[in-house]
């Protein structure tokens, strides 16, 4: 279709109104030509009869009302793929920035790619051996998961995405048919400077495709950065047969966009000004993490997002934690007394956990040691509060035990080093020792014969 | 004909035509995509299409139907698992392999497969509206009873023999009154936002079993009752749900994934084709029924699956089960009405819900219901609703508007799942109406004092939880030691009753029975340790014994199957305490 449209009707932030068109479809691609000869990619998003609005990825700047050329292409933002995007540096929007050229395409998929059918998934039970204690024991980590970070500005976050995706390489077949997808969205250069860094220091970069929309890069190309990021995602996993950490950072800068977006539209806001399609806006991106029945590829999906104010209950944490398969909850107060990784283990979790752990997975005593680690932190947290109120020193017995238990469990367990690898038999016997702190009566989630096998009455002398 | 004119999002608009009613279905465009007429005036209709409108134009085809959206009823259902708007899912992979694509025309129900149909009339019978005229089994434990549609009555004129037939295939012919004649197949079709038909209303007085403690017995629900499930992620809203679905003594269980995780729906499949229902000894999808709308899913067939699921629910009322419905979340479905609003840009009430929100949600929840059917069997729907509060607070719309049409709220608490204490239902802040409309039951079928032992078991708590408040300002080493005591008889009930362990062989589902027993073993130790402490005897010492760990681990070292071992340990409470009274008097 060689039919160009002259003049706009309508320039509002980054939406353009065409009128008088032909033959546009729902969702389409649209060319715009400035007047210096530059080329900007577009998206219909509503039609009405012949009155067209199109979204402008690169943003409205500089348009003319009466010299802009725009070109239907016919079809769907697609991405081009083929096994050369490995190692490459992309846009937002999917285009080459690192000065390589193009992809010459083996194939191009829609970016915005189908709902997996439900009966088509397996359902995840392969456990990916990250080396960090917390989340290795308390909220285990599976192939084929979505489990996000909920951090707050300042925290150690992007730190623990690394030294996850450093570690988990290594539990599987020498990192081959391994690789890591990372898109950043409107994080800051030097974040995803110290991202490119980082895997080139862990030997990944080859294997690492990177989607970049740094924090002055137009928004509309921010709403396509995840979209572009899991379509390669979905080529390599299912048709390349490899496993694939996805990382997503950062998830609010993502959603603001989505609401910029949204106001500019004119639609009616829900909460705190995003629209109400929010929900379905971020399941269309959490969703597409999973193993597909037949395929030996997987989509691990590490979403990271700053909750405003540290609040869990803004509307972007909240509605990824409706979607997602449990969170990894950072805490400042832990960050600042210099525990790294500062992971508040008591609102983290992971859902899938349950069936990837124990005998034929990890070791028949795990979900017991879990299970008991978080009845027994949660003892502590209500001694703590007891003793900002009367003092430590009029606690009853148990409740020191319980006060003790916690500092060791927080020096011991969850504080690790940047470059210790733990192994899953080291943290659980690292449990049952901290454990073995606190009196037997105290451990009720515990079968007694477990408990006799494993309480460690020399438990006193470990820890100092 | 008629053209798309507009397009935006799932919304669609038709100009200048009065060829479509309300609520009809439609197929949009060439690739004829499934859509519903939600709104009319003579120069517009507006249609919500669900499915993806990516590439479509204006200028395609609509075209209507003729009738409402509808679901196709008929032998068939149980054990399979359907999108929003009825389409097999497994059929769909066939086509369009793992990814779902648009505009896949598949009909919802096995058209091939042939059930042996036993007639249940004969000709020249008068039938109505309601009336069974052919039998059929359809899994290892649900006979199919095919009925005429509510509003036909006639004269049977012709009726096939005994045999293997497909559900199109006509198996008698009905001549109605005015002379016209109907053919009766093994199916039929009903419009999904129209309740099904009954007799009237029976007066709810079963319960409905979960064999889950702190359901069955602190606040239990009606077969025909409605329920809701607030909480915040993570505090095991699903969990809660999958457990009732397996253990609930329903005949048949529609579970409505509305919105929420493939990778659960998936888990559902395959969980219960593994598990075997305790009642039956057959697998429990033979009794299952999933209607999954993922959160990736087109939005408004997440709107219809409620109404989907329902109307089969419906329908095997009719037939003579007992259904239970699990929607998992109706915040989903809230939402989607919302989405949807916000597209036809009508005025918000509350944080963008649209101001129908409550009679949408009432409309819903009336159609539970434990009832005589038309044909004079007795059937019930129990709906058990999930909500998802944006932000844990339950002050919000959704869960404010079901607060005021359900009649069970089992409010899930993020501090007690932070603990690990499932199931996390919150005693102090949920409730059922339901008690006394039960308590007849509870005290004819399991014991004349069960409804007392609940007291004392609910007292215990409510105490506990005044004198919580004191110990949070100054510790319970100051308390006396009644007080003491009822901190630890309370921590009995709160672990070793309340708490239960889904993953248990025995803890996952307890009887009536032993939930009984288990009461009266607390009880027993708290009435004992209260002689105790009035002679003279610390909270503390009487810890010491042991018997407080052990009437916690009952759950465990009793299985279902040995009620016997109950007295013994009465027994062993009483003398323990004795022998304790005695060395310290």
């Amino acid at each position: 279709m060689g039919l160009q449209y002259v003049g706009l009707k309508e320039i509002n932030g980054p939406l353009v109104v065409l009128d008088n068109v032909d033959n546009a479809s729902f969702d389409e691609v649209v060319e715009i030509r400035l007047d210096d000869g530059t080329q900007r990619l577009g998206r219909v998003v509503e039609i009405s009869g012949k009155r067209v609005v199109l979204q402008v990825f690169e943003g409205t700047k500089g348009l003319s009302m009466t010299n802009t050329r725009t070109k239907f292409t016919g079809k769907p933002m697609e991405l081009a793929l083929s096994s050369e995007i490995l190692g490459r540096v992309f846009s937002g929007a999917g285009k080459p920035i690192d000065g390589l050229g193009d992809i010459f395409p083996e194939k191009t998929a829609d970016i915005n790619g189908h709902p997996l059918n439900p009966v088509s998934r397996t359902y995840p039970r392969n456990y990916i051996n990250t080396g960090i204690s917390s989340i290795d024991a308390l909220m285990t980590l599976i192939r084929g998961q979505k489990l996000p970070i909920f951090s707050g500005s300042g925290l150690s976050h992007n730190k623990l995405a690394v030294q996850i995706v450093r570690q988990a390489k290594i539990a599987e077949d020498n990192g081959q048919g391994f690789a890591v997808v990372f898109a950043a969205m409107g994080v800051k250069n030097d974040v995803a400077d110290y991202f490119r860094r980082s895997f080139e220091e862990s030997g990944v970069l080859q294997r690492v495709v990177m989607f970049l929309n740094l924090s002055n890069d137009p928004i509309i190309e921010r709403i396509l950065t995840p979209r572009c990021a899991l379509t390669a995602a979905e080529y390599l996993a299912y048709e390349k047969n490899m496993h694939i950490l996805v990382i997503l950072t950062d998830m609010t800068s993502y959603a603001e966009a989505v609401r910029e977006f949204s106001s500019s539209k004119g639609e009616i806001p829900a909460r705190k000004g995003y629209p109400g399609y929010l929900y379905s806006d971020l399941a269309s991106i959490y969703e597409r993490a999973g193993v597909i029945n037949g395929s030996e590829g997987s989509i691990t999906q590490i979403p990271i997002l700053t909750m405003p104010n540290d609040d869990i209950t803004h509307p972007v944490p909240d509605l990824t934690g409706y979607i997602t398969e449990g969170q990894i909850v950072l805490d400042r107060g832990l960050e600042q007394s210099g525990v790294y990784p500062p992971i508040s283990v008591l609102p983290s979790l992971s859902r899938l956990m349950k069936d990837g752990i124990g005998e034929g997975y990890t070791r028949a005593d795990h979900s017991a040691v879990s299970n008991q680690l978080f009845a027994a932190y949660a003892k502590v947290s209500d001694a703590r509060a007891l003793a900002s109120v009367i003092g430590e020193d009029e606690l009853s017995e148990l409740d020191k035990a319980y006060m003790r238990f916690g500092r060791m469990f927080e020096k011991y367990f969850v504080s690790q080093g940047e470059e210790e690898n733990r192994s899953i038999d080291e943290t659980l016997d690292l449990g049952w020792n901290l454990l073995s702190l606190l009196p037997k009566s105290a451990l009720d989630r515990v079968d007694e014969k477990l408990l006799e096998e494993k309480y460690n009455d020399k438990a006193e002398e470990l820890f100092q | 004909m008629n053209t798309v004119f507009s397009i935006n999002g799932p919304v669609v608009k038709v100009k200048d035509t009065t060829d479509f009613s309300m609520l009809e279905m439609v197929y949009v465009g060439a690739k004829k995509l499934v859509g519903e007429v939600i709104n009319m005036s003579s120069e517009e209709t507006t249609i919500q299409v669900y499915e993806s409108t990516t590439g479509l134009k204006p200028g395609e085809p609509v075209t209507g139907s003729g009738m409402p959206m509808s679901a196709v009823l008929g032998p068939g259902i149980i054990s399979n698992i359907f999108d929003g708007i009825e389409r097999p899912l497994k059929k769909l992979e066939e086509i369009s392999g793992a990814f779902i694509g648009e505009g896949s025309m598949v009909s919802s129900l096995d058209t091939e497969k042939k059930y042996s149909v036993t007639m249940k009339v004969k000709v020249g019978d008068s039938i109505k509206g309601g009336d069974i005229y052919a039998v059929c089994p359809e899994t290892p434990v649900i006979e199919h009873r095919c009925m005429l549609s509510p509003y036909l009555k006639g004269k049977i004129t012709w009726v096939a023999e005994n045999g293997d037939y497909r559900i199109n295939d006509v198996v008698a012919k009905l001549r109605k009154d005015d002379g016209t004649e109907v053919e009766l197949t093994l199916c039929q079709k009903w419009p999904i936002k129209q309740a099904r038909p009954f007799t009237n209303r029976l007066p709810i007085n079963k319960p409905l079993i979960t064999g889950q403690r702190v359901i069955d017995t602190v606040l239990p629900i009606a077969k025909g009752g409605t329920a809701a499930i607030p909480g915040g992620f993570g505090t095991g809203k699903t969990m809660t749900q999958h457990q009732l679905a397996k253990w609930c003594d329903a005949d048949i269980i529609v579970y409505i994934g509305c919105g929420e995780r493939g990778n659960e729906m998936t888990q559902v499949l395959e969980e219960f084709s593994e598990l075997v229902d305790p009642r039956t000894g057959k697998a429990l999808t033979d009794r299952t029924v999933l209607i999954a709308n993922t959160s990736n899913m087109p939005v408004a067939a997440r709107e219809a699956s409620i109404y989907t699921g329902i109307t089969l629910a419906e329908y095997y009322r009719d037939m003579g089960y007992h259904i239970a419905i699990m929607a998992d979340s109706t915040s989903r479905w809230a939402e989607a009405l919302r989405e949807i609003s916000g597209r036809l840009e009508e005025m918000p009430a509350e944080e963008g819900f649209p101001a129908y929100l409550p009679s949408r949600i009432s409309e819903f929840y009336e159609r539970a219901g434990y009832v005589r059917n038309l044909n004079g069997s007795e059937g019930s729907v129990t709906i058990i609703g999930a909500v998802s509060p944006q932000g844990s607070d339950f002050s919000e719309p959704v869960t404010q508007n079901t607060k005021r049409f359900v009649r069970c709220f089992w409010a899930l608490d993020k501090a007690l799942a932070y603990a690990r204490h499932y199931p996390a239902i919150n005693w102090n802040d949920s409730y059922s109406e339901y008690m006394d409309d039960l308590s007849e039951y509870y005290e004819e079928n399991v014991n004349p004092e069960f409804m007392k032992c609940r007291l004392e078991i609910t007292k215990i708590l409510h105490e506990e939880n005044k004198l919580m408040e004191i110990v949070k300002l100054i510790g319970s080493d100051v308390l006396p030691e009644d007080q003491k005591l009822i901190i630890e008889i309370a921590r009995v009930v709160r672990v070793g009753f309340l708490q239960q362990n889904a993953y248990h062989k025995d803890d996952t589902y307890v009887p009536l029975e032993k939930q009984y027993l288990m009461m009266k073993a607390i009880l027993c130790l708290y009435e004992e340790s209260k002689k105790a402490v009035a002679s003279g005897v610390t909270a503390a010492a009487l810890l010491e014994t042991g018997l407080f760990e052990k009437v916690i681990k009952v759950k465990y070292d009793i299985p279902n199957d040995k009620p016997e071992m109950f007295r013994l340990l009465n027994v062993e409470i009483e003398q323990g305490i004795k022998k304790l009274v005695q060395e310290v008097v």
